[in-house]
């Protein structure tokens, strides 16, 4: 999963960051609305966390022009202001959720989770598929109930695939799952961790798609 | 007196009092006046009567045996007040009546005379002939005159007298009804909350209360706008405050769920780094609110501008590659004022300096032209010119921020010369990127 945080305070931003990216979430961090407009224009995220006061505007006002071109992006405001009158603000102009700072880590990743899984259209927090189970809020994966040890890269690309079973994901899309800006990308890991995932969760989960990409074998 | 209808009866009835005092000396005197005026006549009257019912040929003399005669039958209480007596010319008694001293009333020879016989005071008018060869005297008693005055004045003072207690009942009950907007207002503002800071309808009231709502009112609004920007102010310090507080409890639960060593130690130095933040926040948000309270200040003491700056540089923090630069000139500006104040401005600004200079730039401290003030130029990027008027409000930060600011630097130093009575400029260089921040004292 990746996920994009806008956050004017450096420690607050980097304390986000950090701590999603424990919970096997990619985050790419900005700071203005400027940047923020340019990484939504660049990349594609699953959840954006959003601070409403930015130093060179608001934050609604981004969330305003993505709702304007029909960026259905989940976004998670995060704000000092808790009144409820911002709150239902926030929520009508096209926010997701809403967190009131000082929050607590566990629960804005428990929340980013939830909105990034109704956003791919998932009502149970597991994904499952066929007989593999994967937990995104304690990193877990289990094969016919059998707990499976995954790296987090693994994990992610695994997560990737699983959101929606069937469909067919480019190796781009997984990259972008995998790395943010400031990662290398080498340019043979995705057919390394397809590979070793392979041979911890059976030969014929993924399945290869010719010049497209990568996806789950929905049926067993 | 603290009671207004107290104060107002006492006035009233006092003055009452001393008009009514006024009023009965006044008819004392009139009437004690006009009295003696119609007994004068009377006197001279009865005299003139008696002279002319004398017959000067029958006269009797002194040898007589009889005596002399009674006139007047024996009268009773006022009736006894007129005495008469007729004396020959040669000194004899001729005549006297009921009551009359057997002294003569008066020595003089014709009209009206005050004398003491036997004790008592006596009014007299004398009459002589010296055809009939006889003076008639007619007297009165001066105590009876004075009792029928009394008499008189007390039938009209009486009455007025037991009036009193009904005027000051009247005049109590009166002050009641008419103080009474006076109590409904008081009652009006005592069923009040603390809240309500709703204006008095003035309109409704009495014009001598209508100063008095007004002035509330006004009163009422100074407090809801005090209350409004402290309200304002609370909200923004909680926002401000929230912020990083977010950023150490995220930093401290990754300190604490973080098995990677390097990771753990970059969020302990985090909150390290955010503990600073936030104290240098909360000491700024704790001398704004001091700054606030004090009132504006006397111009006493006034201090050189050299001491204090290189108070501030010795004291601050260690600003790594930036110099300082101090003109001499400085020792010769005097800072007028609290000197604590001076120094929060001063620091503020330069830290403000320090804080937004690159690596190797050059902060200078300078006397402004003419020497009436002193001036800081940084190398920073200086301050966009639409945001030039903003960054002295709380918690402004543009957009050229420093990653430390708490956004009241500015807003400490604007505050505090305006408490010293001085002018602050602020403005961008013109020969390269940098902000100049003017004092200007104006000389006494």
């Amino acid at each position: 999963m990746r996920v994009l945080v806008v956050e004017d305070d450096p420690i607050l931003l980097d304390g986000i960051k950090v701590g999603l990216a424990l919970g096997g979430v990619t985050v790419d961090g900005v700071a203005t609305c400027a940047d923020a407009r340019a990484a939504l224009a660049t990349s594609r995220f699953d959840a954006i966390v959003l601070d409403l006061m930015l130093p060179d505007g608001s934050g609604l006002d981004v969330l305003g022009e993505m709702r304007g071109r029909a960026d259905a992006t989940p976004v998670l405001l995060l704000t000092a202001l808790d009144e409820t009158a911002d709150r239902i603000l926030g929520l009508d102009s096209g926010a997701d959720d809403y967190v009131g700072k000082p929050f607590d880590l566990d629960e804005l990743a428990a929340r980013v989770r939830a909105v990034a899984r109704r956003h791919a259209g998932r009502a149970a927090p597991l994904m499952l598929a066929g007989a593999i189970a994967l937990d995104p809020s304690t990193l877990s994966v289990t094969v016919a109930g059998e707990p499976v040890s995954l790296s987090r890269r693994e994990f992610s690309v695994l997560a990737a695939l699983m959101e929606r079973p069937g469909m067919v994901r480019s190796k781009g899309e997984i990259e972008d799952r995998l790395y943010g800006w400031q990662e290398e990308v080498e340019s043979n890991t995705v057919e390394v961790h397809i590979h070793n995932l392979r041979n911890k969760i059976g030969r014929t989960a993924i399945e290869t798609v010719r010049g497209l990409g990568y996806r789950m074998r929905s049926a067993t | 007196m603290t009671s207004l209808k107290r104060r107002l009866f006492a006035i009233l009835v006092a003055a009452t009092g001393i008009i009514w005092l006024v009023a009965g000396a006044w008819i004392y005197v009139s009437s004690r006046s006009e009295l003696e005026h119609v007994l004068d006549t009377r006197l001279q009257e009865a005299a003139k009567m008696v002279h002319s019912l004398v017959d000067g040929r029958n006269l009797p003399t002194a040898n007589d045996a009889t005596g002399p005669t009674l006139l007047l039958p024996e009268p009773s209480a006022y009736e006894r007040q007129l005495s008469c007596q007729i004396w020959s010319l040669d000194g004899h008694l001729v005549a006297r009546s009921t009551g009359a001293p057997a002294v003569q009333l008066a020595d003089n020879v014709d009209g009206y005379s005050d004398r003491v016989v036997a004790g008592e005071s006596w009014r007299v008018y004398a009459i002589e002939d010296p055809v009939k060869r006889v003076r008639v005297m007619v007297g009165d008693r001066i105590g009876l005159r004075q009792k029928l005055v009394n008499d008189l004045i007390i039938g009209l003072l009486a009455p007025a007298l037991l009036m009193l207690p009904v005027l000051g009942a009247l005049i109590w009950i009166s002050l009641g009804r008419g103080l009474r907007p006076l109590r409904d207002m008081a009652e009006d503002l005592q069923q009040r909350d603390a809240e309500d800071m709703r204006p008095l309808d003035a309109g409704k009231l009495p014009t001598e209360l209508r100063p008095l709502a007004k002035a509330l009112n006004a009163l009422f609004d100074k407090v809801e706008a005090a209350r409004r920007h402290e309200r304002e102010i609370t909200a923004f310090a909680a926002h401000e405050l929230r912020t990083p507080l977010a950023g150490l409890k995220t930093q401290t639960q990754i300190a604490r769920a973080a098995s990677d060593p390097a990771v753990r130690d970059h969020a302990l130095s985090q909150i390290l780094i955010s503990v600073d933040r936030t104290t240098r926040l909360v000491r700024q948000l704790l001398a704004l609110t001091k700054l606030e309270a004090e009132s504006p200040v006397v111009r006493s003491a006034s201090h050189k501008a050299a001491d204090l700056l290189a108070e501030i540089v010795s004291t601050g923090p260690p600003a790594a590659n930036i110099r300082v630069e101090i003109d001499p000139a400085l020792a010769e500006v005097r800072l007028p004022g609290p000197r604590e104040i001076w120094m929060l401005a001063l620091r503020n600004v330069h830290e403000n300096a320090i804080q937004h200079m690159p690596d190797g730039g050059v902060v200078a401290w300078r006397p402004t032209l003419g020497a009436t003030g002193l001036m800081v130029i940084d190398q920073g990027p200086g301050i966009p010119d639409e945001e030039l008027d903003l960054v002295t409000q709380r918690f402004y930060r543009g957009r050229n921020r420093s990653p430390s600011g708490t956004g009241l630097g500015l807003t400490i130093v604007a505050i505090a010369a305006q408490r010293l009575g001085v002018e602050l400029e602020l403005k961008n260089r013109t020969d390269r990127t940098g902000l100049q921040v003017a004092f200007i004292i104006a000389r006494p």
